[in-house]
C-alpha cells in the first residue's frame, strides 16, 4: 500500500482529478476553494495538461461544455456564488448529455454570503441546478480520502450515463489536512463514440446540442434521459451507516456534519441513548433504501446540516412521513457542536426517540 | 477515556501558529495516529490572527473543529483572552510569557509559562519561537514522542536552506529542556 501523506482537502481533490486522467481545468478563484486552482496551475503545465483561469466563472462553464463535447475528462471547481453562475452552464451540459465534474466546496449564502462553511447549496444541487428537467450525480465527501475517491468515482459515474456530476464539499473538508494515500484510478476508460473530434468520412457526423425545436423531439429525449435517471437511482445510492443496527435515535447528515454528529453519538451512547448516523455519500440520487429500511426499527430521525432544513425533505420523502424528522442546524458559515447535536438528542428522545 | 488530543494553537499570523499545527500532525501521522489540523481561514486570519485545530488520536477524528481544547497554545493576548475559558477543565494552556504580560485566570488548567520570543531572540533565533514553544509543549504533555517530533523535522527540513535544520533543532532543544 502507498505510504500516507497529510494533504489539504482541496490540494487532494485536485489531485485525484489529476490521477483520474482529468487534463483539462477551467476555473476562478473563490474562497474556501482557490487552493484547487493553485494546485491545478502549478501542476497541469507539467503534466501537458490545461489549466485555464477564465474571465468569470460563467466563462469557465462554458469551456467546461466545450472539452466535454470533445470527449475530454474535465471540471471545474468553485464556491456557492460562483457555482451559481454556472448554472446555465449546468442545464446545457445536461441537455447535451456531456460528462464533467463541477465541484462546489460549499460556503454560507444566500448572496456573496460568507466565507465560512456552509451545505445550503443542497437544494441547488439536487433540485434546480439550472432550468429544466434534469439532474446531477451528487455526492458529498466527510473526509480528505473521500475526496479523493469520490472524485475518481464522479468521473467514472458521469462517463457512464453521460451526465455532469457534482462534488459538494464545504469549507471545512475543503480546507482541513489530513493523512490520505493517493492511488491512480484503475477503472477502463470509458469509450466516447459521440465525442465532436473532427470529421473525417470515417464514422456520421456527431452533433453535441441541446436545442430541439420539435417537441415531441425534446420530450423523446427527456423522457430517455429520465430512464437513465431511474436506472442510477436503482443502482448507485450510497451511504454509510454507523452504529444504526440497534439505533432509536438515527442521525442523517453529509459532509462536516456528519464529522460533528461522530462526535456527540459518542457522547450520546455513554448517556445510554442507542443512536446511530446514515451519511448520504450519494446526494442524488438519495439513499432512500437505507433510510427506509431504518425507519422500520427507529423511533425518530434527526436532519443535522448547515442550512435552513434542506435536506430534511429528503429524508421525510425517504421515509414517507413515517416517523419524526426533527432538525439540528446553524447557518450562515456557522457549524453546530456536538453539544447541540447531543441536545437535540435529548429532544428527540423524550418525544419517543 | 481514549488517549485524544484536542488542541488548539492561537497567536499573531506571521509567529509560526499554522505550521506549528500543521508540523504537530505531521509527527501524529508519523507515529501512525489518527489525526486532523484545519487551519482559520475567515475573517480573523485577515484581520491579523490565526488559529488552527489539531487532533491527533488513536481512534477514527471526527469533527476536525476543536471548540473544547485539552491543549490550548497561547501566543499572543488576543488569543487566550478569546479561547481560555474555552479550554476543558484540567486542560494544559501554554503561554508565551514575553508577549503575554498576564497570568491565565481560571483555578482549573494546568499552565505554562515560556517566554519562547524573547528566547528565540536572545539566542539568535528570531522567527523560531514557535518551535520553541512546540519543544517545551512537547515535554510537558508527552502529546508525542520527542525522538519521533526530531526524525519528523529532519524529514521535512532536508535539502531546504543550510543551517535551517539546526535552527530547528536548537529551538525544540531549547523549549524542551527549559526550566522555571
Amino acid at each position: 500500500m502507498a505510504d500516507k501523506v497529510l494533504m489539504k482537502g482541496n490540494e487532494a481533490l485536485a489531485e485525484a482529478a489529476i490521477l483520474a486522467g482529468c487534463r483539462h481545468y477551467f476555473g476562478y478563484p473563490i474562497t474556501p476553494q482557490t487552493e484547487v486552482a493553485e494546485y491545478m496551475a502549478k501542476k497541469m503545465p507539467k503534466i501537458g495538461g490545461v489549466f485555464l483561469q477564465a474571465e468569470s466563472e460563467i466563462a469557465a462553464i462554458n469551456m467546461v461544455i466545450g472539452a466535454a463535447a470533445a470527449g475530454k475528462r474535465v471540471m471545474t471547481s468553485s464556491s456557492s456564488p460562483g457555482v451559481a453562475l454556472k448554472s446555465e452552464g449546468l442545464s446545457y451540459l445536461a441537455g447535451c448529455d456531456l460528462p464533467a465534474l463541477i465541484v462546489n466546496v460549499q460556503r454560507g449564502g444566500p448572496g456573496l454570503g460568507g466565507i465560512q462553511p456552509g451545505q445550503a447549496d443542497y437544494f441547488h444541487a439536487t433540485r434546480g441546478a439550472g432550468h429544466g428537467d434534469f439532474h446531477m450525480i451528487v455526492t458529498a465527501p466527510a473526509t480528505v480520502q473521500e475526496m479523493i475517491d469520490l472524485v475518481g468515482k464522479s468521473f467514472d459515474l458521469a462517463d457512464k450515463y453521460r451526465m455532469p456530476a457534482m462534488l459538494l464539499a464545504d469549507g471545512t473538508i475543503g480546507q482541513m489536512m489530513e493523512p490520505v494515500t493517493l492511488t491512480e484510478n484503475t477503472s477502463a476508460p470509458i469509450e466516447k463514440p459521440w465525442a465532436v473530434t473532427g470529421y473525417d468520412g470515417s464514422r456520421p457526423r456527431n452533433v453535441v446540442n441541446s436545442l430541439f425545436i420539435q417537441p415531441e423531439d425534446l420530450e423523446n429525449l427527456v423522457m430517455e434521459r429520465y430512464a437513465r435517471y431511474a436506472k442510477i437511482e436503482a443502482e448507485e445510492q450510497m451511504a454509510e451507516e454507523y452504529m444504526t443496527e440497534d439505533a432509536d435515535i438515527i442521525l442523517v447528515a453529509y459532509g462536516v456534519a456528519a464529522r460533528v454528529c461522530r462526535n456527540a453519538i459518542k457522547a450520546a451512547r455513554e448517556k445510554g441513548l442507542k443512536v446511530g448516523l446514515i451519511r448520504p455519500i450519494t446526494l442524488w440520487p438519495f439513499p432512500k433504501k437505507v433510510m427506509s429500511a431504518a425507519a422500520e426499527k427507529a423511533k425518530a430521525f434527526i436532519s443535522v446540516e448547515l442550512s435552513m432544513g434542506q435536506m430534511i425533505e429528503d429524508i421525510e420523502l425517504a421515509i414517507r412521513c413515517r416517523r419524526p424528522v426533527l432538525l439540528c442546524n446553524r447557518t450562515g458559515g456557522m457549524i453546530p457542536t456536538p453539544a447541540e447535536v447531543l441536545a437535540k438528542i435529548d429532544e428527540a428522545a423524550k418525544i419517543g426517540g | 477515556m481514549s488517549k485524544a488530543s484536542q488542541l488548539l494553537i492561537a497567536g499573531f499570523g506571521g509567529q509560526g501558529v499554522q505550521f506549528c499545527g500543521k508540523f504537530l500532525a505531521m509527527v501524529g501521522l508519523n507515529e501512525g495516529r489518527e489525526v486532523s489540523y484545519l487551519s482559520s481561514y475567515g475573517p480573523e486570519v485577515r484581520g491579523g490572527t490565526s488559529n488552527c485545530s489539531v487532533i491527533i488520536s488513536d481512534e477514527a477524528v471526527g469533527s476536525p473543529i476543536v471548540t473544547d481544547p485539552e491543549i490550548l497554545v497561547a501566543l499572543n493576548l488576543p488569543s487566550l483572552d478569546k479561547f481560555e475559558m474555552r479550554a476543558v477543565p484540567g486542560a494544559m494552556i501554554f503561554v508565551d510569557s514575553s508577549l503575554i504580560d498576564r497570568k491565565v485566570e481560571r483555578g482549573d488548567t494546568e499552565n505554562f509559562y515560556l517566554p519562547a520570543t524573547q528566547m528565540a531572540s536572545d539566542n539568535g533565533l528570531t522567527g523560531f519561537a514557535n518551535m520553541i514553544m512546540l519543544g517545551y509543549l512537547v515535554r510537558k504533555s508527552e502529546v508525542v514522542a520527542y525522538d519521533e517530533v526530531l526524525r519528523t523535522v529532519e524529514k521535512m527540513v532536508a535539502g531546504k536552506k543550510p543551517g535551517l535544520l539546526e535552527k530547528n533543532l536548537k529551538a525544540l532543544d531549547l523549549g524542551y529542556n527549559y526550566e522555571n
